[in-house]
């Protein structure tokens, strides 16, 4: 059964409608209803153009939270093979909000690290939702070593809503672990190039996506903070998340004008989640090409290169 | 005293003369109620005399204090693009910088200057918790860039005074690039073999925590300091459940590891000689009266 969003009410009428016909049709083999639900596809069709057409940004949001929307899993399954998961931060804990591995991209060794929020409720609860803890981040700081040390690219998938904010998270260093892995990030003399396939949410994302090569889906989202945390601070009414996510310019193409997102990966007409095999096809063509662009850089100028990108970025405004 | 009037660099385009405070304002200490004489208070670098409660100081205030005879020379920050957004809430995002830089008398959220500490020279930037919140935006990233590439020019450490409520919303996404922007400023320092430390001011949370201002060589906090990444207020309404005592001040980081040490401010300076004159290798530093300048006093790498 597909989720509908709440903006798409319209549409799950007219499908539902549909399908209705159809199952009726199914019972009685007198019925001829072809005509009139082909013209309710047509309807659809057309409905989920419109409204896709004209996302604000706070649909955007929804959509990249969209609970059938293709996760880390989902994409280390399809587009990797030999995935290798290697667990733990040494310290403390296996953090499940955070998938990484060895693994092989189009045949090439690969480390790949992402957030990864589960799909039904038993798997929320185990990857606490794509939040991670302080462990999550030291086990990618890990890997990220590894990848550094046997001159393997890393392939990040971003997905969070937030570092968990926790007790335990706190008191073992969540910010500590945050900064070194974006220090990590910033040290590594291999290409890092990171998706962001859903939801970017604030330092927990930043973390993995302080990469050579940034690039994001039609509908994903990154941002300093939530629109409903935003609206609760700004405009001290939660509610007004629609406000706040306009104001917050966080869409994939507002991060493309400003410098911060390389490349926005096209999804098919109504989301990921209506065509996840498309989608997932052009998110590896999307890294397949970012790790092209690199294959013949040399550590220290993939280095330099990653400063270059983040010194120089915000240099002009959205206004320019 | 007397020396420092014709101790004048020509690299020296700003003095700092402390703020004339009137004698006779009293202050009610928030922590024990007690009443302060405004000139006790300041004199004592805005900590309680009676309880020891560490009230908020300013960067002027806390660089007159910390540099030798309050003399620092400001360094320019490079300019960025003015709300780079458009960002308009409850009120537009140029409106609420205007009313802030009236109520500090301040460009912006972070002071960097060079000067010297017990005749160490050093760079140093301290942000202003007053303005707007201390938040993180393009100005604050460009000013620990700035200060890092001074302090590596001059090869001079940098002390960082921390103090902030994260990062910058109206800034959107290019507030939170400042984390990955001020990791390079660090790596910078780190490069050069130059000391960074920290100190993490009341309160140091959010985006800045899980930055720049975890990265030190040495991490110092004020005592009863708030330093988080989530706030309080978010963790209980995550857990639902009350938090321990202390939670999140800067004794409890200690506590967990996360700090090197807790330091009063009245006894900052004094240590930050001391530490840096080390890593720097150089000989301790001179206690009590300060020779006048061109005087001979070793200062060689021990
Ligand atoms: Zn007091």
């Amino acid at each position: 059964m597909t989720h509908y969003l709440d903006f798409e009410k319209p549409l799950a009428e007219i499908e539902g409608k549909a399908e209705e016909l159809r199952a009726m049709a199914r019972q009685n083999e007198d019925m001829d209803i072809e005509d009139e639900a082909k013209a309710l596809d047509r309807k659809a069709e057309q409905l989920l153009k419109e409204l896709y057409q004209t996302l604000t940004p706070w649909r955007k949001c929804q959509i990249a939270r969209h609970p059938e929307r293709p996760h880390c899993q989902d994409y280390i399954d399809a587009l990797f093979t030999e995935f290798t998961p290697l667990a733990g931060d040494r310290n403390f804990a296996d953090d499940h909000a955070v998938l990484g591995g060895l693994a092989r991209f189009n045949d090439t060794p690969v480390i790949v690290i992402g957030h990864e929020k589960g799909n039904d409720t038993k798997s929320r609860i185990e990857r606490n939702f794509g939040m991670a803890r302080p462990e999550g981040y030291r086990k990618a700081i890990r890997l990220m070593e590894m990848a550094d040390k046997f001159g393997l690219p890393v392939v990040t998938l971003v997905d969070t809503p937030g570092a968990y904010p926790g007790k335990g998270a706190e008191e073992r260093g969540q910010s500590e672990a945050i900064a070194r892995c974006t220090e990590k990030c910033l040290q590594l003399g291999v290409p890092l190039v990171s998706v962001i396939i859903g939801e970017g949410g604030s330092g927990g994302a930043v973390a993995f996506a302080t990469a050579n090569r940034v690039a994001m889906l039609e509908h994903s989202v990154y941002s300093v903070i939530s629109p409903e945390g935003c609206a609760s601070i700004l405009w001290k009414d939660a509610e007004k998340m629609r406000e706040a996510a306009e104001a917050l310019r966080l869409t994939a193409q507002d991060l493309n004008k400003l410098g911060v997102c390389d490349h926005v990966i096209a999804e098919p007409v109504g989301g990921a989640h209506r065509d996840r095999a498309a989608t997932i096809e052009a998110v590896k063509n999307a890294i397949s090409g970012m790790l092209a662009d690199m294959a013949n850089s040399k550590p220290k100028a993939l280095i330099q290169d990653r400063r270059k990108k983040f010194l120089d970025m915000g240099s002009k405004g959205l206004a320019a | 005293m007397n020396w420092i009037n014709n101790y004048v660099r020509p690299r020296i385009n700003s003095i700092f003369s402390r703020r004339e405070v009137p004698e006779n304002l009293w202050s009610k200490c928030d922590e024990c109620g007690t009443m302060l004489f405004h000139r006790e208070l300041s004199d004592n670098l805005n900590v309680c005399t009676q309880c020891g409660h560490h009230m908020a100081i300013s960067p002027r205030d806390r660089f007159a204090g910390l540099f030798d005879g309050g003399i620092f020379v400001e360094i320019d920050v490079p300019q960025p693009v003015t709300d780079p957004l458009g960002f308009k809430d409850q009120k537009k995002y140029p409106d609420r910088m205007k009313a802030a830089q009236k109520k500090t008398d301040e460009k912006e959220a972070m002071l960097i200057a060079e000067g010297d500490i017990g005749r160490t020279p050093i760079v140093a930037a301290a942000q202003d918790f007053s303005f707007l919140g201390g938040s993180m935006g393009m100005y604050v990233g460009n000013a620990i860039i700035a200060a890092a590439e001074r302090a590596v020019e001059l090869k001079r450490p940098l002390i960082l005074f921390s103090a902030a409520g994260g990062a910058r919303m109206q800034e959107g996404i290019l507030s939170l690039v400042q984390m990955p922007r001020t990791t390079v400023a660090v790596q910078m320092l780190k490069e050069a073999n130059l000391p960074y430390i920290v100190v993490l001011t009341h309160p140091t949370t959010g985006g800045v925590t899980a930055s720049y201002a975890m990265l030190g060589d040495v991490q110092i906090a004020e005592p009863n300091a708030l330093i988080c990444f989530a706030g309080p207020r978010v963790i209980e309404q995550t857990i639902r459940e009350t938090l321990p005592e202390g939670f999140q001040r800067a004794e409890y980081l200690l506590d967990h590891g996360m700090l090197d040490r807790v330091t009063p401010r009245t006894e900052l300076r004094e240590e930050l000689i001391t530490i840096v004159r080390m890593l720097m290798k150089k000989s301790p530093a001179i206690k009590g009266d300060l020779p006048a300048p061109g005087a001979q006093f070793d200062d060689t790498p021990a």
